[in-house]
């Protein structure tokens, strides 16, 4: 079997490939993409502390990556079968030290970042109120299909599809299904939770700026997946008072005959608003698979 | 009569049709090959009736690439339909026949690429590694394959009757409960998952015992190659795993059939139930898939660095280590359900020490070819593109198992682009390694090594084109299974994914031509039976083997025996050839499988007289089989030496 004779060549190749994706690629699309790659530029606390979080792991793990990257070539190369330089010893299987090593430093590696990942996994708990002065601004949430349907259970409002929020308050989001699973995501907000029929979940997020974020499902939930998006509007708090009055007198009412109507399934629909005439509908909507129909 | 089949099952959309037609087509032109060629007989006689493992290994990868042309152009379509629909186009799918194409690709390449290339690999190495003529249970084997097989079919037939699942690979209810999808799409997939699954236990019971109580004298434990300790591993995660999903798929099949609620979210339910359970035996899948790539390259490796593999005590432990691990972790696929913290903290933990095993391997791997003669052959080549992408995707994997940075990727397309960075770059990388280092061992030719290196080059290029996208995609907040979105810069990023994907494209094409290339220029490729100046014990027999692999059963006694044998160690072996039994063909397990085939598509549409006589048949089969006297053949010690002397090669 004839062997290659040029490894020069596959090298340069490899590290070519690798210097376009990953030295040259990212930076220009993330150069390209600015504010739209929304992960990297947060718009609240949360999103922030999650990015950070992101960086700082990645970081470390480079500690491990790169000598994994430089050995995969230096070794290849200084070793490579054409290379009369390249000591041969076919007896070298084992070296306690250089295990210990290896065992060593990734468990050292793993044991930081498991630190780092308990302590936030606890500070980061999706249930858990944000520190803030302001009372949070509770919303409930009901995934449809394939909708969704926001409850201001205190401002008397509910709405489909868009939901507006003061910034630098914090937001309780109580989130339930009444269809099949979904994952509730504002990505410029941080953390999404699964919606699912029966259970309540809950959410806790800021928006620090102004700004309207793009909301959506996660979970596959059947044929209007894709169209389940809402709009997150972040506003000062004069604008998100107006918006919560002219809500308020919206014409139609919100009642449980109007929940039902809402339930039927329907694709990509528009946003909508409703004042609020029955709050014990979310309530409802979770007691409605606790007993046997 | 026909229960829910009616002849709306029939129509379908263009796309579709032509995917039928040209499944008729093949079959067509295939039967009548096989006629032209008068090959039946010999068809019956050698392949399909037949329980030596090398045989039924190829028959395992012949129908893995079937499963993956299917898996593939599900692929390419999804990357077309997201290439075009965005604002207020939609392209040229349905959402719902979007969701099918998007659970069938997944379906396939998990259960009938992945699996099949698992265990068309350790039928056709195991028992050649371990010095042994046969594995422990040839029938039950044959039985594990044709199972698969009938899974595997049972997924394309419903491309031209019905329709599939649209509720994803893992098929969540209450999406794939009869309240949701009261179709026969999730019923399609819980027989085709269920019955190979069955398949995938036996098998896993056959390789279990046959590692346990079938190798050579001398072949102690800590004497296995890695890639036998790979398999050992793996089949313990199959006997372990494979019963949950068993089990789990029974539940589910329970609620849609009679009307149960074990996981449908009213009457008492609950869906995460199946959620836990299902990924309870998904995690291990993982592992399954993966840990025969980790073998694969730990004999690559060593091979061409002509160096016995570093640290093999390391290897060995991490392997194991690994398997542990690897059933206490499946709740890091669902940290957004709302688990508390100190539950998610857990399971994050336990995953990321995953890595520690995995890092050690990779510097053993490498440390293997420090003072080694390195070869550039090309399944040097993929275990260097193994390396680049497995720890990127190993990297993105930490980040992902961090739960609050999973809050934010979960579901995205950066997941996506970590588990395809497995899957190809780890799984499907070793499997081609694997594939090219093997080969001659059962066709006694090489593959064509320009063509293998084209082919690696447009995988490699293709990977990176097609999946590093999709992380940016992820952090744009694009998520998985969309088959429309609303914001046009993602198109962009999209398009290049797409040419990706066409990359990959010509490179497959480039192996499926290299494989008839190399057929057709067989003579001119021979190979010998020791082309790579090998290490373990195939490299001592003939290419191919004959039907006993050893005609003298070998004693070892140190790993690497044949590198040993070179260099003038090693213990003195038998010399007097022997009668050797042999088990006898025996249609039986193409019988069964058939006749699975048949009731889960009897079952899938509610016929259930059809179902419960086939379901007789089966059991039949398996009576008829089980008390049958006459099981094994003799080869006299005459007829051995013949063979033998026959294959100087």
């Amino acid at each position: 079997m004839k062997m290659s004779k040029h490894p020069l060549f596959y090298f340069l190749l490899f590290a070519l490939l690798i210097i376009i994706f990953v030295l040259i690629m990212q930076p220009l699309s993330i150069l390209h993409f600015g504010k739209s790659i929304v992960m990297l530029f947060p718009g609240g606390e949360v999103a922030l502390k999650e990015r950070n979080l992101l960086f700082i792991i990645q970081a470390l793990m480079l500690i491990v990556i790169v000598p994994v990257y430089v050995l995969t070539f230096i070794f290849s190369w200084i070793y490579n079968a054409n290379n009369p330089k390249g000591n041969y010893d076919p007896d070298l299987v084992d070296n306690v030290t250089a295990e210990y090593i290896w065992w060593g430093v990734p468990l050292v590696m793993t044991g930081i970042i498991a630190a780092l990942t308990w302590h936030y996994t606890y500070e980061m708990d999706p249930f858990k109120p944000l520190p803030s002065d302001k009372k949070p601004l509770t919303i409930q949430v009901v995934a449809l299909q394939w909708k969704w349907l926001f409850i201001y259970p205190e401002e008397k409002i509910a709405t489909v599809n868009f939901i507006q929020i003061p910034k630098d308050r914090p937001i309780h989001f109580e989130i339930t299904a009444d269809a099949p699973m979904n994952s509730f995501w504002i990505p410029s907000l941080g953390s999404q939770i699964y919606a699912m029929p029966k259970m309540k979940t809950e959410l806790f997020l800021i928006a620090d700026q102004e700004g309207d974020f793009r909301g959506c499902s996660a979970n596959i939930s059947g044929e209007g997946f894709s169209g389940m998006t809402f709009t997150t509007r972040a506003s000062t708090d004069e604008a998100y008072n107006k918006w919560i009055e002219t809500a308020q007198k919206a014409k139609n009412g919100f009642t449980l005959a109007e929940y039902n109507k809402l339930v039927a399934p329907s694709s990509y629909n528009p946003v909508a608003i409703y004042r609020l005439e029955d709050p014990t509908l979310f309530h409802y909507v979770l007691m409605k698979y606790m007993e046997p129909s | 009569m026909f229960g829910r089949l009616t002849k709306d099952a029939f129509i379908h959309d263009m796309a579709q049709n032509g995917a039928v037609a040209g499944m008729i087509l093949g079959a067509i032109a295939l039967i009548a090959l096989i006629s032209y060629l008068g090959r039946w007989k010999w068809l019956w006689r050698e392949w399909i009736t037949t329980v030596d493992p090398k045989r039924i290994g190829i028959m395992y990868i012949v129908v893995v690439l079937i499963m993956f042309a299917k898996g593939f152009a599900d692929a390419v379509m999804m990357r077309m339909q997201q290439c075009v629909s965005v604002g207020d186009s939609f392209g040229f799918l349905t959402a719902e026949h979007f969701q099918e194409v998007f659970s069938a690709h997944g379906t396939t390449m998990i259960f009938f690429v992945a699996m099949g290339v698992v265990f068309g690999l350790m039928n056709l190495i195991v028992p050649l590694q371990i010095g042994a003529r046969d594995v422990a249970y040839p029938f039950l084997n044959a039985l594990g394959f044709w199972l698969f097989a009938a899974g595997g079919f049972l997924t394309l037939v419903s491309l031209a009757v019905g329709k599939f699942s649209i509720a994803g690979w893992l098929a969540y209810p209450p999406l794939s409960g009869l309240e949701y999808c009261p179709g026969e799409g999730i019923d399609y997939w819980i027989w085709s998952v269920q019955i190979a699954g069955v398949g995938s236990t036996l098998s896993g019971i056959n390789f279990l015992v046959t590692i346990l109580k079938m190798r050579c004298p001398g072949m102690t434990w800590m004497k296995m190659p890695i890639f036998i300790w790979s398999a050992l591993c793996t089949n313990i995660l199959v006997i372990f795993a494979f019963p949950i999903l068993t089990a789990t798929l029974a539940l589910l099949t329970l609620d849609r059939y009679l009307g149960m609620h074990f996981f449908t979210a009213g009457g008492g339910g609950n869906p995460m139930m199946y959620i836990n359970l299902i990924w309870a035996w998904g995690h291990p899948e993982v592992y399954i898939i993966m840990l025969p790539a980790f073998g694969i390259f730990s004999e690559v490796v060593p091979t061409f660095s002509e160096k016995r593999l570093f640290g093999y005590v390391s290897m060995v432990w991490a392997l194991v280590i690994i398997t542990v691990l690897s059933y206490i972790v499946w709740l890091h696929h669902f940290f957004t359900m709302g688990a508390s913290p100190g539950v998610n903290t857990f399971f994050a933990i336990t995953t990321m020490l995953i890595a520690i095993p995995t890092g050690v391997k990779l510097f053993n791997w490498l440390f293997t070819k420090f003072r080694g003669r390195v070869h550039f052959a090309s399944p040097m080549l993929w275990f260097f593109a193994f390396v680049l992408n497995f720890s990127v995707a190993g990297m993105t994997g930490i980040l992902l198992s961090a739960p609050p940075v999973d809050y934010q990727v979960h579901n995205s397309l950066f997941l996506i682009a970590h588990f395809h960075g497995m899957a190809i770059g780890g799984v499907l990388f070793g499997f081609f390694a694997g594939f090219t280092y093997w080969f001659p061992k059962f066709t006694g030719f090489h593959l064509d090594e320009k063509l293998n290196t084209y082919a690696f080059w447009c995988w490699f290029l293709g990977f990176l084109v097609a999946f590093m996208p999709l992380y940016m995609l992820g952090f744009m907040g694009a998520t998985r299974r969309l088959d429309h979105y609303d914001v046009a810069s993602w198109q962009s990023v999209f398009i290049s994914a797409a040419v990706g994907v066409l990359i990959i494209f010509i490179g497959a094409s480039i192996q499926l031509f290299g494989l008839f290339w190399s057929i057709k220029n067989r003579d001119k490729l021979r190979s010998g039976r020791d082309p790579w100046n090998g290490r373990t014990l195939e490299w001592s027999i003939p290419s191919p083997p004959p039907e006993y692999n050893f005609a003298i059963v070998p004693t070892v006694d140190q790993i690497d025996p044949l590198w040993a044998t070179k260099r003038g160690q090693g213990p003195e072996q038998k010399k007097e050839y022997e009668d050797i039994h042999m088990p006898l063909n025996t249609p039986a397990g193409f019988f069964i499988g058939a006749i699975s085939l048949i009731f889960g598509f009897a079952i899938t549409w509610h016929i259930y007289w059809l179902a419960i006589l086939a379901f007789v048949g089966i059991i039949t089969c398996l009576i008829i089989r089980l008390s049958g006297k006459e099981v094994h053949g003799n080869i006299t010690a005459e007829e051995v030496q013949r063979i033998e002397e026959a294959a100087t090669t």
